[in-house]
């Protein structure tokens, strides 16, 4: 059909999905009318009504509270959480009933749900326009955990996620939202939710990243390669359930790991990425996992955050440093 | 039924309105500190917000202002608020309240260094009783509740004040700071400017209640809704509030009708979501328009002050665009300093292996 950026992928799955399926619904503020503050919810008000394409009172909590019960009573609904600094309020309903529903109705009641959050800086946003959390989501149970980073895996992975039969977290890389455009199919396809992507092969070194930061190491990687360093970069796709295999064989090959996360270092998933490598490919390890992070600090605002996200020259330097070892 | 509310008893919510749109004022309802002078004093501030408004849109598009959320229209509601409260209350705004952060002190400079994305902006001269403004929206009516009961506790003859949006009445916080208010007394105005938009959700979208000041009467407290285009009565209502918070009847919810004539921010398009008649229609309610209608009825005021004022107002947002520019470029240093009070050696790991980084790249 032609080539689309990411934010034009999202908007033409969630339309292919509400044709297909009349429960699939969406919900949030601005979503309706105004086809939500990044356009990805565009035309779906004027062509499914307001009632499957809903603005909603200003409320994180209430908004995935409610759609909990959509979905208890036969909805599909993919709720939208306008910035992921807003999150935190609707964390009360995720954590507390979303991701709890199966387990404590012992599996008589589920919660076929999306929510879908654009996450991350490099806007030049204002406070609580750019943070990147995953790290709480994937500590919570009882919820998968998606992060596309291409037009084709955004359409494939929502509609994966809207047709998964758990709540899916669906984090939309914003800041790449309109840098990319590549050739997306019309037709409804899926990407499976669960399997990291091989962006590209190497024998030096593993990269692993998720979300914008692929961009950002594949950007690396270019400078890598001038240098001659071949690097085997994986990008995640879904943080939870993880694909570790993929960077688990990849590193029995390469025998060394970088990984690149926006979220700040401590208890970040580099952490989490490190202990399984070392619990299943110690012996090939030839040097400490190096994470290229941000910060243990609030994210500052425009003037300040290109320190804060990692770029291309502090990843290199990291690549450098897991090969000097 | 017996015993069953239909809410049909608040239909007739009644406004005040002191000052009207032709410049009328009622003078028996009129606060009598708002004198003439007063009116004048106000004025000449009005007409400097909206040109400062217009300056960081005029910045912002020039790409030497970020993101940035305008007040026009709103500049009686947030100017007859602010001046109505005394020295020692505190201010706790949210990101559209430019102009009644001005009005307690903050410098306008500070501001637009604000929105130009250096958080050195936020940090606000000591004598200046406002907190940094709060993105999130609708959770910090809480912090002007605990604020004003430590307040109680201390015995300190102050009230705090919570400026938030009509869309910011849906949170939970709200609700919560409300009750809470409610039942610890707390001498708090929760200021409502309800500017009929949420970026694009209409007011009616928000909330079923008939007005928003109704809100007030479940929670225990009284309510009330005002002209938010009228200086006088915005004036006269946070007075009023102020008044009952010292004198220990708590709290006091105030739904200030206005409009927002600009853009949600500079980042948005409003004619998606609202028709240019409906903008027109409430042009000749601007709240500068009445004020300068009623002191040139007056005779306080004439074509030439009006001229000199815009022409002053200039000249000082010219230097307030300067000094803004000149703050000092934040440090990466900043990024870590103000995390805890005493950096954690982890962190300053961190800081340094970054200053190294960003040395080799130098080098
Ligand atoms: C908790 C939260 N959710 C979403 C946003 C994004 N957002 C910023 S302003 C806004 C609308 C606010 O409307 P209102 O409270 O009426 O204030 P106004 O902007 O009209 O001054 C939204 C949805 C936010 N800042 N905070």
């Amino acid at each position: 059909m032609g080539k689309l950026n990411l934010v034009q992928a999202i908007q033409n799955a969630l339309m292919t999905e509400m044709q297909l399926d009349p429960s699939v619904m969406v919900l949030g503020e601005d979503v309706g009318r105004e086809g939500g503050v990044f356009r990805a919810t565009e035309g779906l008000q004027e062509k499914f009504g307001p009632q499957r394409a809903m603005d909603t009172p200003l409320a994180e909590s209430g908004i995935v509270g409610l759609a909990l019960g959509l979905a208890l009573n036969g909805m599909r609904p993919v709720a939208e959480i306008q910035f992921d600094g807003f999150m935190p309020p609707a964390w009360d309903q995720i954590i507390s009933h979303i991701s709890r529903i199966r387990t404590r109705s012992r599996g008589r009641f589920s919660a076929p749900l999306v929510i879908r959050i654009p996450y991350g800086g490099g806007i030049r946003a204002p406070e609580h326009h750019s943070e990147a959390t995953e790290a709480v989501l994937v500590h919570t149970p009882g919820i998968k955990v998606v992060y596309p980073a291409t037009p084709y895996d955004a359409k494939g992975l929502l509609i994966s996620a809207i047709r998964d039969p758990d709540p899916v977290l669906f984090l939309e890389p914003k800041r790449i939202y309109r840098a990319i455009r590549e050739e997306v199919p019309e037709d409804p396809y899926t990407v499976p939710i669960g399997e990291a992507r091989l962006v590209r092969e190497g024998k030096d070194l593993t990269m692993v990243a998720w979300g914008a930061m692929v961009r950002e190491a594949e950007k690396a990687a270019d400078l890598a390669a001038q240098e001659g360093i071949r690097v085997d970069l994986l990008d995640l796709r879904t943080l939870s359930p993880m694909d570790d295999q993929a960077f688990i064989s990849s590193v029995r090959k390469t025998g060394r790991a970088v990984v690149v996360h926006e979220a700040p270092r401590t208890c970040g998933l580099g952490a989490e990425i490190a202990a399984r490598i070392q619990e299943e490919a110690i012996l090939q390890l030839q040097a400490p996992v190096v994470r290229i992070t941000g910060f243990d600090t609030v994210v500052p605002l425009a003037k300040l955050e290109h320190h804060y996200i990692p770029s291309p020259e502090r990843i290199l330097r990291g690549i450098r440093q897991v090969l000097a070892f | 039924m017996k015993g069953f509310f239909d809410p049909s008893i608040l239909e007739e919510v009644e406004m005040l309105r002191i000052l009207g749109p032709e410049g009328t004022m009622e003078e028996e309802l009129r606060p009598p500190e708002l004198t003439d002078e007063k009116m004048q004093e106000l004025y000449r501030e009005m007409v400097f917000l909206r040109l400062a408004d217009q300056r960081a849109l005029n910045l912002q598009r020039q790409g030497r202002m970020g993101t940035y959320a305008p007040f026009m229209g709103q500049e009686a509601a947030q100017v007859g608020s602010a001046a109505a409260l005394g020295e020692g209350d505190w201010m706790f705004p949210s990101f559209r309240e430019g102009a009644a952060m001005y009005m307690r002190g903050v410098p306008m400079e500070a501001i637009f260094a604000y929105w130009m994305g250096n958080e050195a902006g936020q940090r606000f001269p000591d004598e200046v009783k406002v907190m940094p403004i709060s993105i999130p929206v609708g959770t910090h009516p809480l912090h002007a509740v605990g604020f004003a009961l430590a307040a109680k506790i201390k015995r300190e003859p102050i009230c705090t004040i919570a400026y938030f949006g009509d869309g910011a009445t849906s949170k939970g916080d709200f609700h919560e700071a409300m009750n809470m208010a409610g039942v610890l007394k707390a001498p708090t105005i929760f200021f409502c400017q309800n500017n009929q938009y949420a970026i694009s959700v209409p007011r009616t979208l928000q909330t079923a209640s008939r007005s928003i000041a109704q809100k007030a009467l479940a929670y225990g407290f009284g309510g009330i809704q005002v002209d938010g285009n009228d200086l006088a009565a915005v004036y006269a209502a946070t007075k009023t509030a102020r008044q009952r918070a010292l004198s220990g009847q708590g709290a006091t919810l105030i739904e200030a009708v206005t409009y927002r004539l600009g853009p949600h921010t500079t980042a948005d398009d409003p004619t998606r979501y609202r028709t240019q008649e409906e903008v027109e229609a409430w042009l000749p309610l601007d709240p500068l328009v009445r004020v300068r209608k009623y002191l040139e009825k007056c005779c306080m005021w004439d074509q030439e002050m009006e001229e000199s004022v815009y022409a002053f107002a200039q000249e000082k947002l010219n230097r307030v665009v300067q000094q803004a520019e000149a703050f000092p470029e934040p440090t990466p240093e900043e990024i870590f300093i103000y995390t805890l009070e005493k950096m954690p050696q982890r962190l300053e790991l961190q800081m340094k292996d970054y200053l190294a980084f960003l040395k080799e790249l130098e080098g």
